[in-house]
């Protein structure tokens, strides 16, 4: 099949499993969930063969319709939209696996319209990794947030609501009012909305304006929660964990530093940024959302929210690196997309499994739920390794690269800034491991409503979502649906260490050697 | 078919007109149906063929009964018009299918056939509003549609429709009557009533105050007519009383009919003197469309009857146009002008869709539409597509009108205005959400929790204007093309 079918249809192929599942759902449980299943390996299988033909070289290109005379939705591929569909497509697979386990383990309602707007989620965010311009940037950007409002409010309590509502004003706040006006404002300026390498704005715009442009571009990307406009991501941890872990912690997230970096790169071009200094002072913005996130994480007894809190400081290390605007920079951001994304998603499977089979949300109650678990809390403390950036993990190499680019232009007060992060990761993370294996379990009794609470449910009579023992009493772990994704994703988390340089020549032809 | 193709501008409105008395005198509900779908199916056909001509021949000129002008009354129908008229009779082919259920169920047997004589003549007279270009003969069409339209919002089955009415029959006959009296006073002036003559003269007499005079009780007028923010108070309660049919209707078509008709008179009848910018009004004239859009937006935030909801977000969206109007660059004229069509499609398939639940529950009141997203799925879905459209959300028509105007006011160099655009539809995103958390959020009072889906009759019209809602919105290219053509032409004709 010629490459442009091949991009169409992974377009096609989450669209079509979505549909597919909207109609299976209602008859068959099972069969919803092997629809998704299926729907999500083959659309891994498209993903990975067009990453080849990149790397190859290639840089193909359709277009589907002209939206408006002049402006069309295209599709471009080049090496940054393939890392990131890469990874959405590879986690959702993952993610799946682990979403029958918890959704069934919680026996949480309405899992069909849930597993449909997954999939219509992911359609969007391979969208947003294809879009050759920044008008089709925006369509898919726009749906991920419509499709997910429903996952986000997916319980119907008032809080959902409320969150829903949080979550909603954001973003699509942010995306009209700044995102938009900066899209239609760049067509007025360049003429054309095409990325392209060294940036369409580069000479067709005042030094002025291409700054003001950049400011309304970053804050109109309401999705990289750059401060102030990062709550909707805490507000958003009302979801299933699924959602939490693949959508907040790595798709919708990741689209909103993913669009950062494209615009950074392909409209304004580095070189430009660099020249106008228009990037500048969002620089130090990334920089004290990275501080301030991180104490405020450290202040959140609940284990979502402070990885909520981590994600918000997590995602601007990779604004940051886009910020300083150098190669080498955008390159650490890239980089960080995917180390972030196999670690904060090992995290949050496991906040998952805790809050599903322990039934515990808050960090003070899991003492000794460690040894409970051990297999959960185990990934957990690698997991935390990487985002705390130590070898040989992979969070390593994204960090090092960001603290290259912060010395290549002297700005040593952003490597400051890695180093006292790094040392708040350590005082935010550790204490829930620590906590899990040596802290002294209290005594049960007001928690055993817990135990009412599910009593009325029958247990999970599925060998796949029972809980794993391995035969040592005391031990109740995760039962397998959800235990081997976790324990996948951390693999993934050693791996990417010793693959790092694989994904720097991957990307080699956007920003040099 | 040449005799079609040569006597099309005139059949565009001969066929309605004269179609009309013949449901008063069979004078039966369902004969009377029959006979006005076939009509609007007709004139539905013979607009295609029109937009077609207009686009290969470009403006066509008619004169009635071979009469020429400046003496003889002539039609005069270019890209814009023809759109209009492609816009009339679209929305009416789509409402009469949909008009036999509603207002069976809304409006007592005996006077079903007047309501369909009433759409007939209606769509007549907006029609002939599009395509006259004759600036006497706009008056005679505008009171044609106007009469048949207080009829139509009377026939509403609360009594309230009756003072809605009444109120709009007296704000409409001053707006028709100043533009008389501007129109006397340009006759006076110059002697001629033809669009293209008076271009020619107008200018000779630009300083006079008398003509100074005209253009604001011309502009005054058309204001009450196509409801500029503050002249939009007999709007809310006609749109609300008034059967759904005709709410529809009316929504989706008489205020962009007189916005176009208000375009033909600032664009080409003064298009000589560009009276935005030589009176220096172009001003005044952005901050009422800005404030209707606020205001619009902001009193819609607090209805509780969906309907009024939707009423005020009309007379919001209607700011959109004037300001495109207003903005004087040709991407914001284009945007204006698609608006009319696009805001067309989107207002229709949302009233119709209130109209669906109105069949159903009885009621467009907020509270009761509580838990709608399980008793009526498909018309709460197309409630919130629908509500995409108004936000102005990509891949619906809303984005695209909204891309077009902020492109503009950017061009212009006017960045404030394109931040209040975007402003005004984030209030946009409020009031359509409060109407969606209602219907998803809450659960259906006891007793009405059966799910009971309106006829198809109903629906499918409804999904049909809503298609075209999303289909124009994500390929644009041809409303595009035209908008953006006319409005070239029509700003070129003001240099």
């Amino acid at each position: 099949m010629s490459p442009e079918i091949l991009i169409l249809l992974s377009l096609a192929i989450p669209f079509i499993g979505s549909l597919l599942i909207l109609f299976a759902g209602p008859a068959s449980a099972n069969v919803r969930d092997g629809l998704t299943v299926v729907t999500a390996v083959v659309l891994f299988g498209v993903v990975w063969h067009l990453i080849q033909l990149v790397d190859a070289g290639a840089r193909p290109s359709v277009s589907l319709v002209e939206m408006l005379p002049g402006l069309s939705i295209t599709f471009t591929l080049e090496p940054l939209g393939m890392i990131f569909a890469g990874i959405a497509s590879f986690l959702w697979i993952v993610t799946s696996f682990y979403a029958f386990g918890y959704m069934r383990g919680h026996h949480e309602s309405n899992q069909t319209r849930f597993f449909f707007c997954f999939a219509i989620a992911i359609m969007s965010a391979i969208g947003i990794a294809y879009a050759g311009n920044m008008l089709t940037l925006f369509v898919f950007y726009e749906v991920l947030t419509i499709s997910t409002f429903p996952l986000v409010a997916h319980s119907g309590t008032d809080e959902a609501r409320r969150a829903g509502r949080v979550y909603l004003g954001i973003l699509i706040g942010t995306s009209i009012t700044f995102l938009l006006t900066a899209t239609i404002w760049t067509y007025v300026e360049a003429g054309t909305l095409d990325f392209r390498e060294g940036g369409i704005l580069a000479g067709n715009a005042p030094a002025g304006v291409i700054a003001v442009l950049f400011g309304l571009y970053i804050y109109g990307i309401g999705k990289a929660a750059l401060m102030p406009f990062h709550r909707w991501l805490p507000a958003a941890m009302v979801a299933p964990t699924p959602v939490s872990a693949l959508l907040h912690a790595v798709a919708v997230v990741k689209a909103g530093v993913f669009s950062v970096v494209k615009v950074s790169v392909y409209i304004f071009g580095l070189d430009t940024l660099q020249s106008t200094g228009a990037s500048t002072w969002l620089a130090y913005v990334a920089g004290a959302t990275i501080l301030i996130a991180s104490l405020v994480a450290m202040t959140k007894d609940n284990l979502k929210a402070r990885l909520a809190y981590s994600t918000i400081s997590q995602l601007s290390y990779i604004v940051l690196g886009a910020m300083l605007a150098t190669n080498i920079g955008a390159l650490g951001s890239t980089l960080h997309i995917v180390m972030h994304a196999f670690g904060k998603i090992t995290l949050f499977f496991c906040a998952g499994a805790i809050i599903v089979f322990a039934h515990k949300t808050e960090i003070s109650d899991m003492r000794g739920l460690g040894r409970k678990m051990p297999v959960t809390f185990f990934c957990f403390f690698i997991a935390s390794l990487s985002i705390i950036g130590l070898p040989p993990l992979g969070g390593t190499w994204s960090k090092w690269y960001l603290a290259l680019a912060a010395a290549e232009t002297d700005q040593v007060i952003f490597i400051a800034v890695l180093m006292i992060s790094s040392l708040l990761n350590i005082a935010y993370l550790m204490p829930v491991v620590l906590y899990g294996y040596f802290g002294k379990e209290k005594p049960e009794t007001h928690h055993a409503h817990d135990h009412d609470d599910h009593g009325h449910h029958a247990p999970p009579d599925h060998p796949m979502l029972r809980h794993l023992t391995f035969g040592r009493p005391g031990v109740a772990e995760a039962p397998v649906m959800c235990l081997a994704p976790i324990v996948l994703t951390t693999i993934g988390c050693f791996v990417l260490f010793f693959y790092a340089d694989r994904i720097r020549l991957f990307l080699e032809p956007v920003f040099g050697g | 078919m040449s005799f079609i193709a040569e006597h099309i501008s005139v059949l565009m409105v001969m066929v309605p007109l004269m179609a009309a008395p013949f449901c008063v005198i069979v004078r039966h509900g369902a004969v009377s149906w029959g006979w006005a779908t076939l009509v609007t199916l007709v004139s539905f056909g013979l607009s295609i063929v029109l937009m077609q001509h207009v686009l290969t021949n470009g403006t066509i000129v008619y004169d009635l009964g071979g009469w020429e002008g400046p003496w003889g009354i002539v039609y005069h129908i270019d890209e814009v018009g023809a759109l209009v008229v492609l816009i009339v009779s679209a929305i009416a082919a789509i409402v009469m299918p949909y008009a036999k259920e509603s207002i069976e169920r809304e409006i007592p047997k005996e006077r079903h056939y007047l309501a369909y004589c009433m759409m007939l003549l209606c769509i007549a007279g907006l029609i002939g509003m599009a395509v006259t270009g004759d600036a006497f003969n706009l008056f005679v069409f505008l009171e044609v549609s106007s009469l048949a339209t207080y009829v139509l919002i009377a026939l509403g089955n609360d009594r309230r429709a009756l003072t809605a009415a009444l109120r709009y029959l007296i704000l409409g006959t001053v707006g028709a009557t100043f533009y008389v009296i501007g129109l006397g006073m340009i006759y006076m002036m110059t002697g001629s009533l033809n669009m293209t003559d008076l271009a020619g003269l107008l200018p000779a007499v630009q300083n006079t105050g008398t003509v100074h005079v005209a253009l604001a009780f011309i502009v005054v007028g058309f204001g009450l007519k196509l409801a500029l923010f503050p002249l939009h108070v007999w709007l809310p309660n006609a749109y609300t009383f008034a059967p759904s049919a005709v709410t529809a209707f009316l929504a989706a078509t008489a205020t962009k009919v007189a916005v176009y008709a208000l375009i033909r008179l600032i664009f080409t009848v003064f298009g000589d003197i560009d009276p935005l910018e030589t009176y220096g009004v172009r001003p005044a004239v952005m901050v009422l469309a800005i404030a209707g859009m606020f205001a619009g937006s902001l009193v819609a935030i607090y209805q509780s009857n969906v309907k009024r909801l939707l009423a005020y977000s009309s007379v919001a969206q209607v700011g959109y146009m004037i300001l495109g109007i207003s903005i004087g660059n040709a991407p914001a004229m284009a945007g204006g002008i698609i608006h009319m069509f696009n805001h067309a499609l989107m207002k229709g398939a949302l009233f119709m869709a209130l109209g669906c639940v109105f069949y159903v529950i009885g009621s467009v009141k907020l509270e009761d539409m509580a838990g709608l997203g399980k008793r009526m799925p498909l018309t709460a879905a197309a409630i919130v597509a629908g509500g995409f459209s108004l936000i102005g959300v990509p891949l619906t028509v809303g984005f695209i009108s909204k891309f077009y105007l902020v492109e503009g006011a950017l061009a212009a160099g006017m960045w404030p205005v394109a931040l209040l655009i975007m402003l005004s539809s984030l209030l946009a995103v409020i009031y359509v959400w409060r109407v969606v958390e209602v219907m998803y959020f809450r659960s259906p009072a006891i007793g009405c929790e059966n799910r009971t889906e309106a006829p198809m009759s109903l629906l499918v019209p409804t999904y049909i204007l809503l298609g075209a809602a999303f289909w124009f919105g994500i390929d644009a290219t041809f409303t595009g093309d035209v908008a953006m053509s006319a409005a070239q032409t029509l700003l070129g004709g003001s240099k």
